[in-house]
């Protein structure tokens, strides 16, 4: 157990200063490779929790596929260096106030409502092996079709605005 | 957890490792015999017989030039971007089975380092990753070649990989599991190549593609881009970009044996002989299991799917660009997606009715479909340089 105790408190110290560098990092070029750290770590998470799939899942889609499509359009755009800081004055009063409000909400909530008693129990054999990657389909093409059919065309419809957007105007060329 | 798994671990994970470096070192010369073969030259034969230590002087060469960064680089990056190139490659290769298993001091020890559930899955997210050296490489050289060539190199690896991620959904759904080993074991009957040509021939077309070899090495195009992301790279920075350029052709070179062309196992037809790799082979009195044989015959799919690789690049010329991308998004996505349909279909037809002749219309629709396919380039390439233009 107390390995497992120490994988988790390593993850989630590079976990949250990966977070705070990509925060403050002032290239936009090297906040999107630390936002790529913090979401690989994230999957380490998930295969501690004993999830491969959705490790495997949260690198391919978020680290592999979403982050260099930024990175892509960043350094398309020429945009790595970030403008002054301070653009709109009232900005930093008013997060620090946000933020003040959501920790005391959580700290709250946590004293209040988590109960320590509740044993989260450990994932058992049959969520590593094959069937559950089933059964977990099964769910999701059966029990979910709905939402996930909704999704994919949410998608579609994201998919052919971009194309519109991006698309020429043709009127009036002749070539 | 006792301390000798780790120590199985670990010493199955540098023999890969040390078996990919010269592995890397040994096709350097191998590409460059089998070109100057085809292009009627001799090549490197000079160092020691046959040129067999060329490599080794190929590589004190690297070690010792001169290591020179711009003064202008984004440094980190610069420093980064080689390393983030070559740790995939070598990365990739973890869930590969090599063979079967064999004892040793009474223990089974088994010929890959990990025997992942989600195998095909982590091959697409380590696939995926892949990427970042590359964009950075061009980002941090801060050199507009080298930039051109790093977005070239994103452009045409992002597009590629859809048709890359449908052609591992093929072989998952035909082996019925993500799991490599299993994906394997599946094609003891058959070749899933020979269920699903199509797909097979799409999956050696893509990975030529995610690997940036010819023709579709664009990003370091020579008469465009004078090098390409790694224009401003030397010594050995340079050299981790050309190691793991060419040690991710092996690596795909064995996942593509190990979907399509029945990994460490032995042609189907030979299954139940002495040539098959479960067998039992028996000298006098002495019995022991044929494990050698696994890593023998991958290697042996190794080497010929690497000379097709050399092959064409010694031989077709490089693609144009905006041609790369209407190939991959308007032929090989299509047909990507209806080999996948097809087999699905067939599959789940086969299992439904309980017959074997659905599982025959996989091959004929599939290839009906390529051929498709390829009448259509056909006519719009003579319409193109008939027409306009």
């Amino acid at each position: 157990m107390t390995s497992e105790l120490l994988v988790f408190l390593v993850l989630s110290l590079v976990a949250i200063a990966s977070a705070l560098g990509m925060l403050f990092s002032r290239n936009a070029i090297y906040s999107a490779l630390f936002l790529v750290l913090n979401f690989v770590t994230v999957a380490v998470f998930y295969l501690t929790l004993g999830a491969p799939f959705i490790a495997m899942s949260q690198i391919t889609v978020y680290a592999g596929a979403i982050m260099v499509l930024f990175l892509f359009v960043i350094m398309l755009l020429g945009a790595e260096r970030m403008t002054a800081p301070n653009a709109l004055p009232w900005q930093r009063p008013l997060a620090f106030l946000l933020a003040i409000t959501l920790t005391v909400e959580s700290v709250y909530l946590i004293l209040t409502r988590a109960k320590p008693d509740t044993v989260i129990a450990a994932p058992d054999a049959a969520t590593n092996s094959m069937e559950s990657l089933r059964e977990m389909a099964m769910t999701l093409f059966d029990k979910f079709l709905l939402p996930f059919e909704v999704t994919s065309i949410l998608l579609l419809a994201a998919m052919v605005g971009a194309i519109v957007l991006a698309k020429k105007e043709r009127a009036g060329s002749k070539s | 957890m006792d301390w000798t798994i780790w120590l199985e671990w670990v010493i199955k994970g540098l023999v890969l490792c040390l078996v990919l470096l010269v592995g890397f070192a040994y096709l350097t010369l191998y590409e460059r015999r089998a070109l100057a073969r085809i292009q009627v030259r001799v090549g490197p034969n000079r160092a020691g017989y046959q040129g067999l230590l060329q490599p080794i002087a190929d590589a004190v060469k690297l070690i010792f030039k001169e290591e020179f960064t711009p003064s202008r680089v984004y440094k980190v990056a610069f420093l980064l971007a080689p390393v983030l190139t070559v740790v995939p490659s070598l990365v990739l290769a973890a869930v590969i089975p090599l063979g079967t298993s064999f004892n040793l001091f009474g223990r089974e020890i088994t010929l890959y380092v990990a025997n992942l559930n989600v195998g095909v899955l982590y091959l697409t997210s380590i696939a995926s990753i892949a990427v970042y050296g590359i964009v950075l490489a061009g980002w941090s050289s801060n050199n507009k070649y080298a930039m051109l060539g790093g977005v070239r190199a994103t452009a045409q690896m992002i597009s590629y990989e859809l048709s890359l991620g449908l052609c591992f959904a093929t072989a998952v759904v035909l082996g019925d599991s993500m799991n490599l080993n299993e994906i394997v074991n599946a094609q003891r009957d058959i070749w899933f190549a020979v269920i699903q040509p199509v797909g097979a021939v799409i999956f050696l077309i893509v990975t030529l593609a995610e690997v940036n070899r010819a023709p579709f090495d664009m990003p370091e195009a020579e008469q465009e881009l004078t090098a390409g992301y790694h224009s401003e790279y030397s010594g050995m920075k340079f050299a981790l970009f050309f190691m793991a350029e060419y040690q991710k052709m092996i690596v795909i070179s064995m996942i593509a044996a190990t979907l399509f062309f029945g990994g460490y196992r032995e042609i189907w037809f030979l299954k139940d002989t002495f040539l098959a790799v479960d067998s039992v082979w028996t000298i006098g009195s002495w019995q022991f299991k044929a494990w050698f044989l696994g890593p023998v015959y991958l290697l042996i799919k190794v080497i010929v799917l690497l000379f097709g690789m050399i092959w064409i690049r010694a031989t077709w010329p490089r693609i144009r660009y905006d041609r790369l991308m209407s190939f991959g998004w308007k032929v090989l996505l299509p047909l990507s997606f209806a080999t996948a349909f097809i087999t699905a279909t067939g599959i789940l037809l086969a299992q439904e009715f309980d017959d074997q002749l659905y599982l025959y219309a996989i091959p004929a629709l599939s290839i009906v479909s390529a051929l498709v396919a390829v009448v259509f380039i056909y006519r719009d390439l003579r319409r193109k340089s008939h027409g306009r233009i």
